[in-house]
């Protein structure tokens, strides 16, 4: 989603990292990638001034001060804007005092609106909630029935009394929907308007009149964040003309770099609240501008994963492996097996583990894990016998042999997948051990393919961490960032 | 949050991190080096007079609010430099860019096959009915294959705009395979001896990889019957700098041979149509700009260009 602004803000910050020091130039030529990298991103042109403006006075700033971490020091500072930027805190959705709480979706043609209403009556019925969908665009060809579908789907009622199609009067059926919602007792009406264009008068006047007879409570403004610079046109139109209580972000999950979402928030002043990621009904995350703003600078975002692997793993394996991480034993390719199967039902592995802080450098890999690659290295696994699961010293040439005979798989295989796992078991074990190494953000390991030059086996190097050598050979030191140094803190 | 949770969280993903990500690859996660785009022209533009420069930044200002991108931005200012900056230059650069690839025409042949693609939302629906109505108000026999089986109510929309222009939908059965939707709308439209026959597919973001796949199946499928003349991909013009990346992908998975520009009729310019023809030699064919059966049109270079510097 953000990755193509992530990773021209984090190559530009790089060049920074070996510096001690840094110039006046410095700041400047990194104000202009990232001018360069958010005008990339689609993020509207007078919102990219006034922010890289106040990055470029703060960085400044640090000439004066005798920063330790220049490059440390800019990340905060940009990440700090972003956060500003992308509202501050999570916003969720009011509800009005006296039920029914009307909810009216807005926004251009094609925005989202009506699969958006779907997801949005669903969340809501999981929160205990009784929504009521109402179908009150009728202009778009069959948004009547799109909506009936989606609705069927969620499990919620629908007020349908027109057939659409440029038969029926929206607001008269919004007025309608209010009456039968407070009869059938549902506590929230969703409704959805067609799409219309900012700058037609008489849509937005009908709009105006849905809103007012319906005294909607929360008018939510849908945008699809591959929207160029009209974002912030649009929005400002829909916010003079309607006015809007809150965003919501659609089709999250292709890879549009999401300057509306910047944008729309900056200029409106009002917040985030939904992300749409997905064409299933489920695939809708309340917005967080913090784990956003994270995620664009690559520092990861550990609170979802962890919500994400609290609902994946069972009470049994979580006391195991609690208990493991505070004894300091090691962990072993029995753990690894059970992992590796939890992980998969938290989504593609490749989504999940780029939430991790430093992903972004290892994009290139990540994004090549298939569900193969998990199958092949369970069945290497799964053909050792539970002795050599436990303790991978044992084995010898003639076990890995076996083992890769066994697996359909080749020794070479076999000795990849010990090499790592005995890597990243020791990372594991320091980190559990509160020894938090240095180097370690997620593994900014090179790729190895690029490496064929490389000794062939282990040579003594001055750090015995792998990924803290890696980076010391690449003449760099990758700092934790805090929120994951706090966490194991805590 | 006690530390189980979190230890659980970490050492899960820390360790199968670390393992897949230190795993042997082959391939390159570098990223293109930029070129010194900005510093070049900066240098550049020093040498000129500062009234100049002025007026040139907010030329770039303006490409830049309409969606042009900076690379073509530059690309249109470099251009501008060798002449005066003034409005009439402007026009008649822009002009050029898009002339080069002006190209109204649809292929011909016995039996004109198109297949609609595009993301979610763009407008493809409106789009196939609007194409069918200018087509058969040109004397063609059309037919429409109804190939968006995914979005819930996406046929019954067809079948709309296919009375109001009075042509014949082919539809599948409801969970019907779009590619075998399509095979029957060529059979169809062979037997009827039609004269076009248009694909509509299911929007589907150009980052999900086995929907592409699924797209080059439902060519490679009709292939089989009827040759595609045509592969247009919708582009809502309210989309910024990914609309480039949509057109490279589509245009990887099935050969896009045209562009269709929507929803031109609101504030948004489409400008990224530059961006987007720098990179890849696909003409602009039609235009959308209105929800009515007539809202549609041949692309239009200067009303186009008119448009965006309005």
């Amino acid at each position: 989603m953000f990755n193509q602004l992530t990773q021209r803000l984090n190559s530009s910050l790089r060049k920074l990292k070996s510096k001690g020091t840094i110039a006046a130039r410095d700041v400047e030529a990194f104000v202009r990638e990232l001018r360069l990298s958010l005008l990339e991103a689609d993020v509207a042109l007078s919102v990219v001034d006034e922010f890289c403006q106040v990055v470029l006075e703060q960085g400044l700033e640090l000439q004066k001060s005798s920063t330790l971490n220049p490059a440390q020091q800019l990340t905060r500072i940009v990440h700090h804007e972003l956060l500003a930027v992308l509202g501050g805190v999570t916003t969720s959705l009011t509800f009005s005092k006296r039920p029914p709480t009307v909810v009216l979706l807005v926004g251009l043609q094609g925005a989202g609106k009506t699969t958006l209403a779907g997801k949005l009556a669903l969340y809501l019925k999981k929160q205990g909630h009784t929504p009521l969908l109402v179908a009150a665009d009728l202009q778009r060809p069959n948004a009547v029935n799109q909506l009936e579908k989606v609705a069927e789907l969620a499990g919620v009622k629908i007020f349908a009394p027109e057939p659409g199609n440029g038969k029926g009067n929206p607001i008269k059926v919004a007025k309608a929907a209010v009456k039968f919602a407070e009869q059938k007792v549902h506590d929230i009406v969703i409704i959805d308007t067609a799409g219309r264009l900012a700058i037609d008068k008489e849509l937005m006047k009908e709009v105006r009149e849905i809103r007012d007879t319906t005294s909607a409570h929360q008018v939510l403004f849908v945008i699809d964040a591959m929207t160029g610079q009209d974002a912030v046109v649009t929005a400002d139109a829909f916010m003079q003309q309607v006015g809007f209580d809150g965003i919501v972000l659609s089709k999250l999950d292709g890879d549009a770099r999401g300057g509306a979402a910047l944008s729309v928030k900056r200029v409106t002043g009002k917040p985030i609240l939904f992300a749409s990621i997905g064409e299933k009904l489920t695939d809708f995350e309340v917005f967080h501008p913090d784990r956003m703003a994270s995620r664009i600078l690559d520092m990861g975002d550990m609170q979802t994963l962890i919500e994400k692997s609290e609902d994946v793993l069972d009470e049994e394996q979580k006391q195991r492996f609690q208990d493991k991480l505070e004894s300091g034993e090691e962990f072993n390719l029995e753990d690894f097996l059970e992992q590796m199967n939890a992980l998969k039902n938290m989504g593609p592995l490749s989504k999940v583990l780029s939430m991790l802080p430093g992903a972004g450098a290892m994009k290139g890999q990540l994004d090549q894990i298939d569900d193969d690659e998990m199958k092949r290295t369970a069945a290497i696994i799964q053909s050792m016998t539970p002795g050599e699961r436990r303790d991978p010293k044992i084995l010898n040439a003639s076990r890995r042999l076996r083992i890769a005979k066994g697996s359909g798989m080749q020794v070479s295989d076999v000795n990849s997948l010990v090499d790592r796992f005995t890597q990243a078991a020791k990372v594991m074990k320091q980190m559990a051990q509160g020894k938090v190494p240095a180097g370690v953000g997620l593994p900014q390991m090179p790729a190895r393919g690029k490496q064929k030059s490389s000794p062939p086996k282990k040579k003594k190097s001055k750090s015995g961490n792998p990924a803290k050598r890696a980076a010391e050979e690449r003449g760099e030191s990758i700092t934790l960032p805090n929120e994951f140094k706090n966490l194991l803190k805590d | 949050m006690d530390f189980g949770v979190i230890g659980i969280a970490l050492g899960i993903l820390l360790i199968i991190g670390l393992f897949f990500g230190s795993r042997k690859q082959g391939g390159s996660q570098s990223s293109p080096k930029r070129k010194g785009l900005v510093t070049g022209i900066g240098a550049q533009l020093r040498s000129i007079n500062a009234e100049k420069n002025q007026v040139l930044e907010d030329i770039h200002d303006i490409l830049i609010m309409a969606d042009v991108g900076i690379e073509a931005s530059e690309a249109i200012i470099s251009d501008l430099k060798k002449t005066e900056p003034t409005f009439e230059n402007l026009r008649a650069v822009l002009k050029a860019r898009l002339m080069q690839h002006a190209d109204n025409y649809l292929n011909s042949a016995p039996l004109q096959v198109i297949l609609v693609v595009g993301v979610n939302g763009v407008g493809k629906t409106t789009s196939v009915g609007k194409l069918a109505h200018y087509l058969s108000k040109q004397g063609k026999k059309v037919v429409l294959a109804a190939g968006d089986t995914f979005r819930a109510a996406a046929v019954e929309q067809l079948k709309t705009w296919a009375e109001r222009s009075g042509v014949h939908v082919v539809v599948g059965s409801n969970e019907a395979d779009p590619a075998s939707v399509a095979f029957e709308g060529a059979t169809y439209a062979k037997n009827h001896n039609a004269d076009v026959l248009i694909v509509d597919t299911a929007g589907r973001l150009h980052t999900k990889t086995n929907l592409m796949e699924e797209l080059s199946k439902v060519k490679r499928v009709i292939e089989k019957h009827a040759h595609v003349t045509d592969v247009l991909l919708v582009l809502d013009a309210t989309t910024g700098q990914n609309g480039v990346v949509q057109a490279k992908t589509f245009s990887e998975a099935v050969d896009v041979t045209g562009l269709i520009i929507t929803k031109l009729d609101g504030s948004a310019k489409g400008g990224v149509i530059f961006a987007i023809q720098k990179v890849l030699d696909v003409p602009i064919k039609f235009v959308g700009n209105g929800e009515g059966l007539d809202d549609f049109a041949i692309f239009q270079p200067e009303t186009f260009i008119d448009e965006l510097l309005a």
